[in-house]
This record gives structure tokens, C-alpha cells and sequence, in this order.
């Protein structure tokens, strides 16, 4: 299932926050979308997974959702969003009752995407007694659980330590390359961008419009530390972005 | 060059805004100020006008148990707390719930709780009375009327403090509104809704006394007041002992409900 943005414009009141983004998201692909603070990256996520509805403009399902899928559109928070009284696998479990899947049913997914993200032995541990790491990879397989066509994850390694994020991005790549699957990514770090996107947006700063999209044709599972076309990506990222940031950043203290 | 003689140490400015129990120190205050009110009324510097010897208290409490009285008046008293206190409790936190979730009914009812929150219930008594009766009717009214209002304050507050995100994600898997409400509304409101409880069972004890002031023969409130009109100290003490326990037991129960129930949080 590929997902098509056609001509999406948004304002706030009379505040134009997105204008005219069109976008193609072909299926088994991570798309990362990077801009400067404020410039509707998020907002752009909540119209793809339907929480919010765009001024003008239509966000198209092309396709019909794999077979066995529960929620075609699944979110990953930055901050998590596991419900503190349920364990680990409460959790999971919390996104299949309502599909009807209780007993073994629940059971033989809950143990699938537990070790698909190697938290088999936490599965009865509740969300306090995690790391912020932890926290996020019980997110991740919560939303595997759903089977989801497309991944929608804002920010998701923002909130964690850098060197917990650069073991999750580990983890991200492992899991797609045993299972491609299709992700919408938004996030402000560069290096992430470069090392999980296989195309990358550059976002203006407000009112948001596509500066440019950049593919990375490098496969996944290649990237390393200190590969010279990475860093040259990231480089060209960065100069398309820096003057953007810095006006962005000089916008703000005038609001 | 740095001689550590000649050093200072650093000033500990730390510490402290972090109460912890401590657990014989409530018990050790009570039992100090009973003593020395013995102690005052056994060496008369405390006349036996001003406040009964504990001792006597106690032998009145004892004879009240002997005498298959204390059951007596416990008996109906409980049932009233529990009936009046449940009745109120349910449906403020069902009035809660609807004001934190539906905007109409918020806008309709936020108002009219908060007019009639500051209504001493005892003066709406003749008019329970008349709705509901001199029987049980009109008391568990009185005190289901009394808890009510604070649970309702308590729970559309905890309701609104229910991290807006954990919604969201839930919408975002395509929970129903009504799983949505049970398993991350209700759970989430659940420690301000405890909380609010606490108080509003403190204030369901009051209005037992109130209730009891009409038309009631046997009860803990009855107890007193007949105790108070006949200015016997004794027995008047006896009765306030019995509600602060039924308090410190209320409180202890909630407590109990809180740490199994909440044991999730940090």
C-alpha cells in the first residue's frame, strides 16, 4: 500500500503553517522528513495518520492494506505513550482486544514481536521499570503487533540518549531488513535521517513546503559510521537546512 | 601548594521537601496527649467540667460494648455510611467522567456543581425529609448528596490530567471511543479519583452525625447528640473516639486500595 500527500495546505486560524506538499510514499520504503523547529513535520504526520485533517488538500491510500492487517497507519510517539498501569505485554495486548484477539491468538503475536525486539524476558515488567530505550522498543513492537502497512514515527529516538539511539537505529535497520516495511519518519536529526531514510524531504521553515527530496541509494544494512556518500548526504542536508534553522530559530523569539 | 589542612568543607545546603513515614510517631502523638489529659484530670488541673478523664471514656466504651449497645448503634450507622457514601460516590464519578469527556454536558454542569458545592447539606435536612421521608431515605440522601459534589470535582479534574497522549495513541490503533474511555481514561483519572475520595468520605462521616439528628433511634450520631444534650462528657467522648477510628479506618482502606491499585506509578 503506498500512501500519496496531493497538494496538502494547512493553516491555524490565519496562520499558514504547510503549503502545497505533495508526496509520494512507495510501499517498503522509510521516508524520512527533516526540517527546521515549527515547521509543521508533525502536523504533516497527524494528517497522514488521520488524527488531524489538513485545510486543503488530500491524504490518498493507494492500494488496498496487506492481508492481516489490523491498522493500516500505526504511530511510534516520542514519548512513548505506553499506559504505565498495564506490563509490557498489557500493553500489546491493549491494541489487539480490540480486534477481538484475546487468548492464544494474542499470545503467539505478543510472543512474536517481543523477541523480534529482543524484549522476550521483560514481557510482565511494567513501563517505570524500563529504560527510555526499552520504552520505545515496547512501542516499536506494540506497533508491529498491529501488522501495520505503513509506520508513522514522530521524533522516535528524540527523547533517548544518544548512545541508546544509535542502538535502536541498529534494531531499526535489523527489523526492516528481515521485513522491509514502510515508514514515515519525521525527525530534525540529520544523522538519523541519513541512516534509516531511503529518501529524504527537506522542509522549509513556516509555512512548511518541500525544499527538496533527496534519495539515498546506499542499502540499509551497508550504512556505517563515516561512509564518505553519507557523510557527503548529510553534509548537503545541512547546508539546505542550516539557513533555514537559523531564521526559524530567529522567528521564534519574535512570536 | 594545596594543603587539604587548609581546606573547608563545603557547606551542605541539601536535603530536606522529602517527607517520609515514619510510622510510630501519629501513634505516639495520640497516646501522649491521652496521657497527659489523664494526667491533667487525675491531678485537677483540668477540671472534669473542661474535658472527661480518658479513663472514664474508656469504661464507657467498654460498658457500650458489653452492654451489646455498640452494635447496636454501629450497626445502622455503617449501613447508612455505606449505602449514602456509595450512592454519592457512583454517580459523582459517573458525573465526573461525562463532564471531563462531553463539552455540553461540562458547560451545563460545572456550574451548577459549583453552586451547589458550598450548600451546607445539614440546612437541605427538613427538606430531604419531606422528599424522602423521616426513614433511611432521607439520610442516605443527605450523605449521598454530600459526597457527591467533592467526588464530582475530584473525578472531571482527574479526567482532564489524564496524559492527552496516551488518548491519541489509543485513537491512532483504532481503539473504540468506549475502550478508550475504559482502559485509558478511567485507569489514568484513577489516583485523583482515590484521592477525591478520601475527602468526600471524611465529609460522608460528618453528615452521618447530621443525619442522625432527625427521627433516628439507634446510630452513632443519635448517640451523641443525645449525649451532648444531656451534657455527659463520658459518653459524648466516647462517640466522637468511635467516628475518628471510623475515619483513621476509611483512610486506611483507601490507602490499602491505593497501593494495590496504583503500584504502577514512579
Amino acid at each position: 500500500m503506498d500512501i500519496r500527500l496531493d497538494g496538502i495546505t494547512h493553516s491555524y486560524d490565519s496562520f499558514e503553517v504547510l503549503r502545497d506538499i505533495s508526496l509520494d510514499i512507495p510501499s517498503g520504503q522509510i521516508v524520512c522528513i527533516v526540517g527546521p523547529s515549527g515547521c509543521g513535520k508533525s502536523t504533516l504526520l497527524r494528517f497522514i495518520g488521520g488524527l488531524e485533517r489538513p485545510s486543503v488538500g488530500r491524504v490518498l491510500q493507494l492500494g488496498e492494506p496487506p492481508e492481516g492487517c489490523l491498522n493500516p497507519l500505526t504511530y511510534i510517539f516520542q514519548d512513548f505513550a505506553l499506559l504505565p498501569w498495564r506490563s509490557v505485554e498489557g500493553n500489546i495486548s491493549l491494541v489487539l482486544e480490540d480486534h477481538g484477539i484475546r487468548g492464544t491468538g494474542a499470545r503467539e503475536i505478543i510472543d512474536s514481536v517481543l523477541t523480534r525486539t529482543k524484549l522476550s524476558d521483560f514481557a510482565k515488567a511494567l513501563p517505570k521499570q524500563l529504560s527510555g530505550g526499552m520504552k520505545q522498543r515496547v512501542a516499536i513492537a506494540r506497533a508491529l503487533a498491529v501488522n501495520p502497512a505503513v509506520m508513522l514515527m514522530d521524533e522516535p529516538l528524540s527523547a533517548l540518549d544518544s548512545q541508546t539511539r544509535e542502538l535502536l537505529m541498529d534494531d531499526l535497520v535489523d527489523l526492516w531488513t528481515r521485513q522491509p516495511f514502510t515508514a514515515v519518519y519525521v525527525t530534525h536529526n540529520l544523522a538519523e535521517a541519513v541512516r534509516l531514510g531511503h529518501r529524504v524531504v527537506v522542509l522549509s521553515r513556516r509555512p512548511g513546503q518541500i525544499r527538496e527530496v533527496v534519495d539515498i541509494e546506499r542499502p540499509l544494512a551497508e550504512r556505517g559510521f563515516g561512509d564518505a556518500d553519507l557523510d557527503a548526504a548529510q553534509q548537503h542536508l545541512w547546508t539546505l537546512m542550516r539557513e533555514e534553522a537559523r531564521a526559524a530559530d530567529a522567528e521564534l523569539i519574535n512570536v | 601548594m594545596s594543603d587539604p589542612t587548609l581546606g573547608k568543607a563545603v557547606t551542605f545546603k541539601g536535603g530536606g521537601f522529602a517527607p517520609r513515614p515514619r510510622r510510630w510517631v501519629g501513634f505516639v502523638v495520640f497516646v501522649s496527649l491521652i496521657l497527659i489529659a489523664e494526667w491533667g484530670t487525675r491531678a485537677g488541673w483540668i477540671s472534669a467540667l473542661t474535658l472527661p478523664r480518658p479513663s472514664d471514656v474508656l469504661d464507657t466504651f467498654r460498658q457500650l460494648y458489653d452492654s451489646g449497645l455498640l452494635a447496636k448503634h454501629l450497626g445502622p450507622s455503617l449501613s447508612r455510611l455505606l449505602v449514602g457514601a456509595a450512592i454519592g460516590a457512583s454517580v459523582g464519578i459517573s458525573v465526573g467522567v461525562l463532564i471531563g469527556l462531553f463539552s455540553y454536558i461540562r458547560s451545563g454542569l460545572v456550574p451548577l456543581v459549583a453552586a451547589i458545592f458550598p450548600i451546607p447539606k445539614i440546612a437541605l435536612l427538613p427538606l430531604f425529609v419531606i422528599w424522602f421521608g423521616i426513614g433511611e431515605g432521607s439520610k442516605y440522601a443527605l450523605i449521598a448528596f454530600g459526597t457527591f459534589t467533592p467526588t464530582v470535582v475530584a473525578t472531571y479534574g482527574a479526567v482532564d490530567n489524564v496524559d492527552r497522549t496516551l488518548i491519541r495513541m489509543g485513537q491512532s490503533f483504532g481503539l473504540s471511543w468506549w475502550s478508550i474511555v475504559r482502559k485509558i481514561v478511567l485507569p489514568g483519572a484513577m489516583p485523583g479519583i482515590l484521592s477525591g475520595l478520601r475527602i468526600s468520605l471524611a465529609i460522608a462521616i460528618i453528615l452521618l452525625v447530621a443525619a442522625e439528628m432527625l427521627g433516628a433511634e439507634f446510630g452513632i450520631g443519635a448517640y451523641i447528640l443525645e449525649a451532648g444534650s444531656l451534657y455527659d462528657l463520658e459518653r459524648l467522648f466516647a462517640g466522637v473516639a468511635i467516628l475518628s477510628i471510623l475515619g483513621v479506618v476509611m483512610s486506611a482502606l483507601i490507602g490499602l486500595i491505593e497501593r494495590r491499585m496504583l503500584n504502577w506509578r514512579t
